[in-house]
């Protein structure tokens, strides 16, 4: 597609702190390149503000490579904007056109409370791996790879699980604010490896356990997680999770 | 972990919901198979046969309250978990993600079961508690459910009432089906490709044939 240039008018949440009551605000960005990223186009944005002598806006971002699970900007009524499969420091301006207005909200959950603007506070995600996210090991000499057989499909899947980058796309998109699929997927990809199988019972209570603490909500399958992810985790990942919790809670002998 | 953590926890509350609604789904079949008999084209003898096997025999009257027991946890615990779900977003979003990540009727199942309840209360009050009470709640005499469906769906309003109970229970079927699988835990994607196929089949056939009913009194058909 050839280059363009496009004027913009966007309609960003502000918002000083978590206690503040926060609003739109409207801004034009102009001569905006078709090739920046989404990203990019709001470093430019900053600039103006800090140029302005006014607060810029404070958004997530870290490896703008898709990989890290930083960014988090609703964009348009989706989570990471309208391309699919897709993170917002990987959406390209050319989904856009010139004249456009572009809402931009925060993850919006009681879960991720917002800390300033653009920006969710989404520790609730690092204490549910906490809860159980891991495989404990009594690290001894490195094992030879070949030594444990894993079926090619199982490895596939584990690895798909494995995708997810913990971004809170799912729970942002979800109307429950549920965050079953990013724990469908951490408990998936461990349950479905021979590493993870002497834990995964409790694994499983106990991310639940911390999920349900955290104030996300239940799963009504919609699919709308699935929708928005932009690693393409599969809602069957969350079907995964019910059977681990229910062999779990059945077994459990206390 | 105890019964208590695992039935208050979100995917255990979610599991009551499944178990109950393939429940009031294995149900619906033998609802709408009893009931089919009213085509049999023999002015309703063989709908009182089977009416009178449902509703005077002990078995099938000890089985109707596990029914109601299923019927009203599916329905408690649906608006439990709709009003906990609700307050898990204080503040919404300006622009909505909406129906380009999932289906209406999947984010509107709770509106949805409040019309099937609503169309309930009428049904019941319509047919299973004027015979019940002519029973004595025991097993009297019953009164003869096919001239009372002749006598119901004579009028308009209460044909285009059961139609859109119908609907909404259509809709509901539609994601519920499915759902309640993925809920219980069934992964593997051939089964949940075959289960969504058979579950849209069903959220179909079954509610269109329960539609037909008033729709064939009303219009003469039996």
């Amino acid at each position: 597609m050839e280059h363009y240039s496009m004027n913009l008018n966007l309609k960003v949440w502000r918002q000083q702190n978590a206690a503040a009551k926060g609003g739109f605000k409207l801004y034009r960005v102009e001569n905006i390149s078709s090739e920046m990223s989404f990203l990019e186009m709001f470093d430019v944005l900053n600039e103006q503000l800090v140029h302005a002598g006014e607060d810029p806006i404070t958004f997530d971002h870290d490896c703008r490579e898709g990989i890290c699970g930083a960014c988090s900007m609703h964009i348009n009524g989706k989570p990471h904007g309208p391309w699919y499969a897709n993170t917002t420091c990987q959406l390209h301006m050319r989904a856009f056109k010139d004249g456009d207005t572009i809402v931009v909200e925060p993850w919006r959950a009681n879960a991720f409370p917002v800390i300033k603007d653009l920006m969710v506070d989404r520790s609730a995600f690092d204490r549910i791996i906490q809860a159980g996210g891991y495989v404990s090991v009594n690290t001894g000499n490195a094992v030879d790879g070949n030594a444990i057989p894993i079926p090619k499909n199982n490895a596939d899947e584990a690895f798909a699980a494995a995708m997810c980058i913990g971004c809170g796309a799912c729970v942002a998109a979800c109307k429950n604010s549920s965050a079953m699929l990013f724990v469908g997927a951490k408990v998936s990809h461990l349950a479905l490896l021979p590493q993870g199988d002497p834990e995964r019972g409790s694994r499983v209570v106990n991310m639940l356990a911390q999920m349900d603490k955290e104030g996300f909500g239940a799963c009504t399958n919609t699919g709308a997680c699935e929708a928005a992810c932009p690693k393409e985790i599969s809602l069957s990942n969350i079907a995964r999770l019910n059977k681990e919790y229910l062999a779990a809670s059945f077994v459990d002998n206390k | 972990m105890t019964w208590k953590q695992v039935f208050t926890s979100s995917v255990g509350k979610k599991l009551v919901m499944g178990f109950t609604g393939i429940f009031l789904i294995l149900f619906l079949i033998i609802h709408v198979g009893l009931n089919a008999c009213i085509w049999a084209g023999d002015n309703g003898v063989m709908f009182t046969q089977a009416a009178h096997f449902m509703g005077g025999n002990w078995v099938p009257r000890v089985l109707e309250i596990g029914l109601f027991a299923g019927l009203l946890l599916h329905i408690i615990q649906g608006y439990m978990l709709s009003f906990s779900n609700q307050s898990k977003r204080s503040q919404g979003y300006a622009v909505d993600f909406g129906n380009r990540g999932s289906k209406w009727y999947s984010r509107s199942m709770g509106l949805l079961g409040t019309i099937i309840l609503l169309f309930l209360v009428v049904h019941i009050s319509d047919f299973w508690l004027p015979n019940r009470v002519s029973q004595g709640f025991l097993l009297g005499p019953e009164i003869n459910l096919f001239d009372k469906m002749r006598v119901e769906f004579s009028e308009l309003w209460v044909v285009i009432l059961y139609v859109l109970g119908c609907l909404s229970l259509g809709y509901h079927l539609a994601h519920g089906f499915q759902s309640a699988f993925r809920t219980i835990g069934v992964h593997n994607k051939k089964y949940n490709t075959l289960l969504s196929t058979i579950g849209y089949a069903f959220a179909i056939i079954v509610p269109l044939a329960f539609a037909m009913m008033p729709v064939s009194f009303y219009l003469g058909w039996v």
